[in-house]
């Protein structure tokens, strides 16, 4: 395969990628989506399923609306995706807990929600502190270690596995091409001309859309724009499926449409980096069987690490 | 379906296999006491609800997972039996009180 | 519930050389390390020593049924057992930190670490899969899994049994039986014709005595009167609650109990995860650990013996312990380089002489397609999650290039297994789909705990002041 056009090449097949090239596709483009191998960086894999909202955007006003909107519009999404591929992703927006062990930190989390809803002026922000009878409530079994939780009721889960499958299923049946095991040997730009040497050959474009996640960092000033991410990682533990029922997810803990309750989330400043480390994973066990004494009693069947593609400040980067 | 060969292997251990006490020979896993006992199944699957046995013997495929002593989800190839053991089937997924 | 201080964390004990696994590889790089005067802590997850070849082989050496196969194991079991080494039976490996050499275990629901300056993984081999319609179904075992059971209960199958499959270990297996007083049928799968392979293979001369052993055990099955059928092809198992019947093309087979082999590959699991480099091995159809003449891997700190390293029977499996616990002595300063070469030898000869017949047999019982890439669409392929056959061939063609992202989309070697027993299947499949050799598809990613621990456990690993009571 040489010299192969299209109207759009999208760069880097995650989750960003897969639907950016499935959105270009159903307005009509021909795009390639370009991605790694089997064993990429790939935080798309890794990721643990959040769709939330109560942690995001603290200080930056229009990224907390944004995620709220971000939120809002999951259903209608997964429900289209569900009409198309007959896959359902587990979403489920029930709202979500933050659990907190300390009085220090119950009072460290009721300052931030304030002032997130300080910070949402007009567009409102609703959000509770409770105590740990009102939070028991609402989570039988929590441990006598909680004193307390802040809830909203944006917050929820999915399936990013079932996204990331639902995303290429969809793509190449639109007709998209995806190109898997590309490795990229030489960048040549000009306006609306943009071209790839890559080891299956010339790929040419109008339009490019980089979504390489990590590798962004590298790719963007061939194209003359900055992308100054860089990896941190987090581990997450996976335990059996269990039948006892966790009615909505906290910030570090939820439980998969499968019944498995899966235990995040972690950061380290540790490079390029996916090793484990039994003392980050202990941690998260520790915290898990504080938070749950039950969920102490589950087995670990999967645990991995992975990288999240972090911005300097934390924030989008629009430029 | 499995039996044992007494002439053989003479020392036994009572184990308690789905509320039915059951001698088997010394050295026998959990999942040997099962397939001894002659169950139709050991478990079903958390997924499908069908019914497994041990395939592998030796801690690889993990359809031997079961109830030994209260405890569900244990790999019963290789938990060694004890005096008084209680094995019994598990049915789908794990259940933990809370 | 309340947190109590039980006991204080206490820093994990030092030992020159860890070995995983007690089988043979394990017991002579143990013996042999003692002699060189290292400290030895060996961990294994089984109750007492032998590996599988050799289980139990203390209660089962009695036993008129295996006596003449576990003797010389025995008679290994007891120079391990005189040893002073710290030996952990029952005890499961769950993480290993090759750059700290740490390993963490799980043993009687507690975790305790170890730290080592050499690592010897010989966790030897795993059987093959057999992934045939119906082999979910209950009464379906591999034919290790009978092995096991007779040698540690002296138990056998009662009713009719079939045995299908092939190599060396299935007419052990029918030996075994029938001295057990269990008459099976032997539905062979093997394709490849003896006397051309051997001749193309080489080493029935080299290997005669192992040949002489092997053929000896045919004839033998034979003169008792077990049914062979011979050259089977699209294997099922069949019936409804339990196994039935076995049907396969042109024949029909009841039975009560159905062990399945296809030959053994090294149990990679552990190798991968600590992020060993490994190789295709055309020959063997399976992933190996790269390695030098000594076992040593691609890290500074861990060796790979046994047939973990390379399928190679028990004998091969000794001498490469052997050559692993002189290099574990050379680089850990207690021993010259000449003097370890020096005494390396008589070791690599054996292992050379041990590993003679492998072409032969390799060749000989290779699984054909059908067995490594099952060709109907709603053959379970990963019995955890119960993905299919179908199922890995569709995702292979929407954009899975390897294991990992057809585990992504399917689950498939995502259950408590974590893939152990479904990766050679699922590469397979991917690779027949694309289009592309396996080895250019991977493998799965296997990650810690290698084994289930239960959360409270892995929170112990930490923090060991602190118990859930």
């Amino acid at each position: 395969m040489t010299g192969r056009r299209f109207d759009a090449m999208v760069i880097g097949g995650g989750l960003v990628g897969s639907a950016i090239a499935w959105g270009l596709r159903r307005e009509g483009l021909s795009v390639a989506l370009l991605d790694e191998g089997d064993a990429a960086f790939r935080a798309s894999r890794g990721n643990f399923g959040l769709v939330w909202v109560q942690s995001k955007g603290l200080g930056a006003p229009w990224y907390q609306r944004w995620t709220r909107q971000s939120a809002e519009s999951w259903p209608g999404l997964a429900d289209d995706l569900a009409k198309q591929n007959g896959l359902s992703l587990g979403l489920s927006q029930p709202g979500g807990l933050h659990l907190c062990l300390s009085d220090r930190e119950m009072n460290k989390r009721a300052e931030r929600l304030e002032q997130m809803k300080r910070e949402a002026g007009n567009y409102g922000f609703e959000y509770r502190m409770l105590d740990a009878r009102e939070a028991r409530d609402l989570l039988p079994g929590l441990g006598p270690a909680v004193v307390g939780a802040s809830f909203t009721p944006y917050d929820g889960h999915v399936s990013p596995l079932a996204l990331l499958r639902s995303r290429h299923q969809g793509f190449t049946a639109l007709g998209g091409v995806y190109l898997p095991n590309v490795k990229i040997t030489g960048i040549a730009t000009a306006p609306r001309n943009f071209l790839l040497e890559t080891n299956l050959g010339t790929i040419q474009a109008e339009r490019a859309v980089l979504a390489a996640g990590l590798g962004n960092a590298k790719l963007a000033p061939h194209f003359g724009l900055k992308a100054p991410v860089r990896p941190q990682r987090g581990q997450v533990l996976v335990t059996e499926r269990t039948r006892a029922a966790l009615p909505m997810p906290t910030t570090t803990i939820r439980q998969t449409g499968e019944g498995s309750i899966m235990l995040g989330d972690s950061v380290e400043e540790v490079g390029f980096d996916t090793r484990q480390s039994q003392p980050v994973m202990a941690e998260i066990a520790h915290r898990a069987a504080l938070c749950f004494p039950w969920i102490g009693r589950l087995n670990v069947v999967r645990a991995w690490s992975a990288l999240r593609v972090m911005s300097p400040d934390g924030l989008p980067i629009y430029d | 379906m499995f039996r044992t060969r007494p002439d053989h292997r003479t020392e036994t251990v009572q184990v308690i296999v789905e509320g039915r006490a059951l001698m088997v020979p010394e050295g026998s896993s959990a999942a040997a006491a099962i397939l001894l006992a002659g169950l139709a199944s050991i478990r079903e699957t958390a997924v499908s609800g069908s019914p497994r046995l041990p395939w592998c013997m030796m801690g690889i495929c993990f359809d031997c997972l079961t109830e030994i002593d209260g405890v569900a989800n244990r790999q019963a190839c290789m938990v060694p039996v004890a005096v008084g053991m209680r094995i019994a089937r598990q049915h789908g997924a794990r259940d933990v009180p809370r | 519930m309340n947190l109590v201080p039980v006991k204080a964390p206490q820093a994990p004990r030092k030992f020159d050389l860890a070995i995983v696994g007690a089988g043979p590889s394990g017991m002579a790089a143990a013996i042999a390390a003692r002699e060189f005067g290292l400290s030895v802590l060996v961990v294994d997850e089984n109750a007492a020593p032998g590996g599988q070849v050799f289980r139990a082989a203390e209660l089962a050496g009695a036993d008129p049924a295996l006596a003449r196969d576990m003797a010389p194991g025995l008679e290994l079991i007891a120079r391990f057992r005189a040893l002073d080494v710290t030996y952990r039976p029952g005890a499961t490996l769950w993480m290993l930190d090759p750059d700290t050499g740490t390993l963490s275990l799980s043993c009687l629901n507690e975790t305790m670490e170890f730290v080592a300056e050499r690592i010897l993984l010989a966790t030897g081999a795993q059987e093959r899969p057999v992934p045939i319609p119906g082999w979910t179904l209950p009464g379906v075992m591999s034919a290790g899994a009978a092995q096991i059971a007779l040698k540690t209960a002296g138990m056998v199958p009662s009713g009719r049994v079939v045995l299908a499959g092939q190599g060396p270990l299935m007419w052990l297996l029918a030996n075994q039986l029938i001295r057990a007083g269990v008459m099976p049928v032997l539905v062979e799968t093997r394709t490849q014709p003896i006397l051309r392979t051997a001749l193309e293979q080489g080493g029935i001369f080299s290997g005669f005595a192992q040949l002489t052993k092997g053929i000896g055990l045919i004839l033998k099955a034979r003169q008792s009167g077990m049914r062979v059928i011979s050259g089977a092809r699209h294997l099922r198992a069949e019936g409804a609650a339990r196994v039935q019947s076995l049907r396969f093309e042109g024949g029909f087979e009841p039975c009560d109990t159905l062990l399945l082999h296809e030959g053994v590959i090294p149990s990679t699991h552990i190798s991968m995860a600590i992020g060993l480099e490994h190789f295709w091995d055309a020959r063997q159809l399976c992933w190996r650990p790269r390695l030098d003449v000594f076992g040593a891997s691609t890290h500074a700190r861990i060796a790979v013996a046994g047939d973990g390293a390379v399928i190679g029977g028990w004998e091969a499996a000794v001498a490469s312990g052997q050559l692993a616990a002189l290099d574990a002595a050379f680089r850990l300063g207690r021993m010259a380089q000449a003097a370890r070469d020096f005494q390396a030898e008589a070791s690599a000869d054996a292992l050379l002489q041990a590993r003679t017949l492998r072409p032969f047999l390799d060749a000989l019982y290779a699984p054909s397609h059908e067995i490594l890439a099952p060709p109907e669409e709603s053959t379970i392929i990963c019995r955890c999650e119960e993905v299919t056959a179908g199922s890995l061939r569709w995702a292979a063609a929407i954009g899975a290039t390897g294991p990992n992202q057809a585990k992504a989309y399917l689950r498939c070697g995502m259950g408590p297994c974590q893939g152990r027993l479904c990766g050679p299947t699922v590469a397979a499949v991917i690779a027949e789909t694309r289009n592309v050799p396996v080895e250019e598809v991977g493998h799965f990613r296997p990650r810690a705990p290698y084994k289930p621990i239960t959360v409270q456990e892995l929170a112990g690993a930490q923090h060991g002041a602190d118990r859930l009571s």
